[in-house]
């Protein structure tokens, strides 16, 4: 099945207010009608040619010589579709090849990580009653108040002590130590699991580590797969964190990579596009097999 | 979907779940979490207000007690001042960005060819990487580059130096966040409107009410508490704008703001105490929107499918 495909098939059923249906309308009614139809569907084309159209160009200029970019209007399409110059261009000489490894790396741990710390955490504050647990609870909830981005300034000064600084440690305990709204989504789910599940195991004789892992964990697949998909991606994308811990050149994530084709590739924008486009390739292949997944989970996510 | 407040609040509604095991266990699971929250978020917080009375440059071991100067350079300095009014742009901006997304979330409510690729469309800007976007831009916005040509075709002429022009940069980057962020506000909206019941339309059809008063008397009040939450969302989101500017422009052309100007504060020219005062400035106005926002969203949480 293809895309358009899926397009089509999953559309069958829109949620929401059902169709109008309308029975013996005069013709001034249906000439309305079929005008108010038509600026709806003028206005989604317009929105979609101006989120699109910005993409197109890029994609159009990544796949032209340097002397085509220069000479053709940026709406012209390239000469050569297969023109795979640019890209080679962008993933050697401007390094994106080391950004994809450096990225996979901290977005592997940081993810692994994320998932732990929140899951462990939603298990202590949910199943167990304890002397301070209010406390935990309200620390955590005064701590997703705070934007991280205010307080990047003294916690440079603790990566630095930590002697973290340039190293690849830094971006993936920032990325796992400072997020809440996972353990929020983890709370959330961890209480829809129903006590007995662990009051059996313990009957067997399981410990609270083994109901964590062989009970908690498992049951908990839909958070996990949101909080994957969500922290996933802001780790791929983030640009700040990386560029404030890691000015290493080897240490360059996709972003950086990126970020760093503004000096030597000056006004080559076909190297520049190029890079960009290889960035947004693996995003868009994620969006494409996960879009429901994808619109639930930053449903979730932002709404905390 | 409750709100972390409520699960706070929930605390004695399930004895079963009070597993009286070693008192020690719970903890054994917190240590990690706990640890990290102290030293990358409190630690952080805490230093963050007692450096903003101080001094310090960021290195020099002597830091001295300056009490509430570096505020009153904030305050007095109009250099330092202006920089609120960049966010001015993105506020101006955030009130589009609601009006678009609450409307195309409307229109594809309703039965709509094609109605997921639109979706798509509209909401994949939001997962792009912000380097790549900021590029995209920068290209798009070259003078005589894609939009001058396209501006050209609707009869347009001339080239214009859309990040260049002072008078202009501010709405260029503030068009530019627009675009990214259009598709959540839109994806939160259409998940909202999903979860009002399809029997309300229905009763309001016999009774004949239009498309219009459809919206006006059966959606709108049915998405109140996320309109007005994301609306303090992209509130306090215009007065921590960073990415787009800072990789666009640097900040230059009269485009810096306020999160850029107190990075450039703490990293370029060695000032952390003043670049604290800043930033305690930037949280408790943050603070203080999702206070109004609390108090102004009820109780009960919107249902997002």
């Amino acid at each position: 099945m293809t895309v358009a495909d899926q397009v089509v098939a999953s559309s069958a059923t829109p949620p929401g207010p059902p169709r109008r249906v309308v029975r013996g309308e005069s013709p001034a009614a249906r000439g309305r009608r079929v005008a108010v139809v038509g600026l709806k569907y003028a206005s989604l084309v317009v929105a979609s040619l101006v989120m699109v159209v910005p993409l197109v160009v890029v994609l159009f200029t990544s796949l032209k010589t340097p002397e085509e970019a220069r000479s053709t209007s940026p709406l012209t399409p390239p000469r050569d579709w297969f023109n795979l110059h640019n890209f080679s261009v962008a993933f050697v000489d401007g390094r994106m090849l080391q950004g994809f490894v450096n990225t996979t790396i901290i977005l592997a741990v940081s993810v692994t990580g994320t998932v732990l710390i929140g899951s462990m955490t939603a298990y202590a504050l949910d199943r167990f009653r304890f002397r301070g647990r209010a406390a935990v609870l309200g620390s955590f909830l005064l701590a997703a108040l705070v934007p991280s981005v205010t307080t990047q300034v003294t916690t440079f000064q603790i990566i630095n002590k930590l002697n973290l600084y340039d190293t690849r440690w830094s971006a993936i305990v920032l990325y796992v130590g400072t997020d809440i709204v996972s353990i929020y989504i983890f709370l959330q789910m961890i209480r829809a699991i129903p006590v007995a599940l662990d009051e059996a195991a313990r009957i067997d004789g399981a410990g609270a580590w083994t109901v964590y892992w062989r009970i908690i964990l498992p049951n908990l697949k839909p958070a996990i797969a949101t909080v994957v998909i969500v922290k996933g991606i802001t780790v791929y994308n983030d640009f700040y964190i990386p560029f404030l811990y890691m000015p290493d050149k080897d240490l360059g994530t996709i972003s950086t990579s990126l970020f760093r084709f503004k000096g030597p590739f000056g006004s080559s924008w076909e190297a520049i596009s190029a890079g960009a486009i290889l960035v947004m390739v693996p995003t868009l292949v994620v969006f494409l097999a996960l879009q429901r997944y994808i619109y639930n989970g930053f449903a979730a996510g932002s709404v905390k | 979907m409750t709100s972390m407040t409520d699960l706070a609040r929930q605390d004695g509604d399930a004895p079963s779940r009070g597993v009286r095991a070693n008192p020690l266990t719970p903890w054994l699971f917190l240590c990690v979490p706990l640890g990290l929250l102290l030293v990358f978020t409190l630690v952080p917080v805490l230093s963050m207000v007692w450096y903003s009375f101080t001094n310090w440059d960021g290195l020099d071991p002597d830091v001295s007690f300056v009490g509430v100067k570096n505020y009153q350079t904030l305050l007095t300095r109009p250099a330092l001042f202006q920089v609120f009014f960049v966010s001015l742009y993105y506020v101006a901006a955030s009130f589009l960005q609601m009006a678009l997304a609450l409307y195309f979330a409307t229109l594809l409510s309703f039965q709509t060819r094609l109605r997921n690729l639109f979706k798509g469309i509209i909401f994949f800007p939001y997962l792009v990487n912000g380097v790549a976007i900021g590029f995209i831009f920068l290209y798009v916005l070259q003078p005589g580059g894609t939009l001058d040509r396209i501006v050209a075709l609707f009869g347009g002429g001339g080239r214009h130096l859309w990040v260049g022009d002072p008078g202009l940069v501010n709405w260029s980057l503030a068009g530019v966040s627009v675009w990214r962020y259009l598709g959540l506000n839109f994806v939160l909206f259409l998940g909202a409107i999903a979860s009002i019941p399809g029997s309300l339309y229905e009763a309001a059809e016999l009774d004949g009410a239009n498309r219009w008063q459809q919206f006006r008397y059966i959606i709108l009040p049915g998405i109140k508490p996320i309109v007005s939450l994301s609306f303090i969302l992209a509130l306090s989101g215009s007065l921590s704008v960073f990415e787009i500017p800072y990789i666009m422009t640097g900040g230059a052309n009269g485009s810096k703001t306020f999160v850029i100007q107190t990075l450039d504060l703490a990293f370029k020219f060695d000032k952390v105490g003043l670049a604290c005062a800043c930033a305690v400035v930037l949280l408790l106005f943050i603070l203080a929107m999702t206070w109004v926002q609390r108090r102004l969203v009820p109780e009960e949480r919107v249902e997002l499918s």
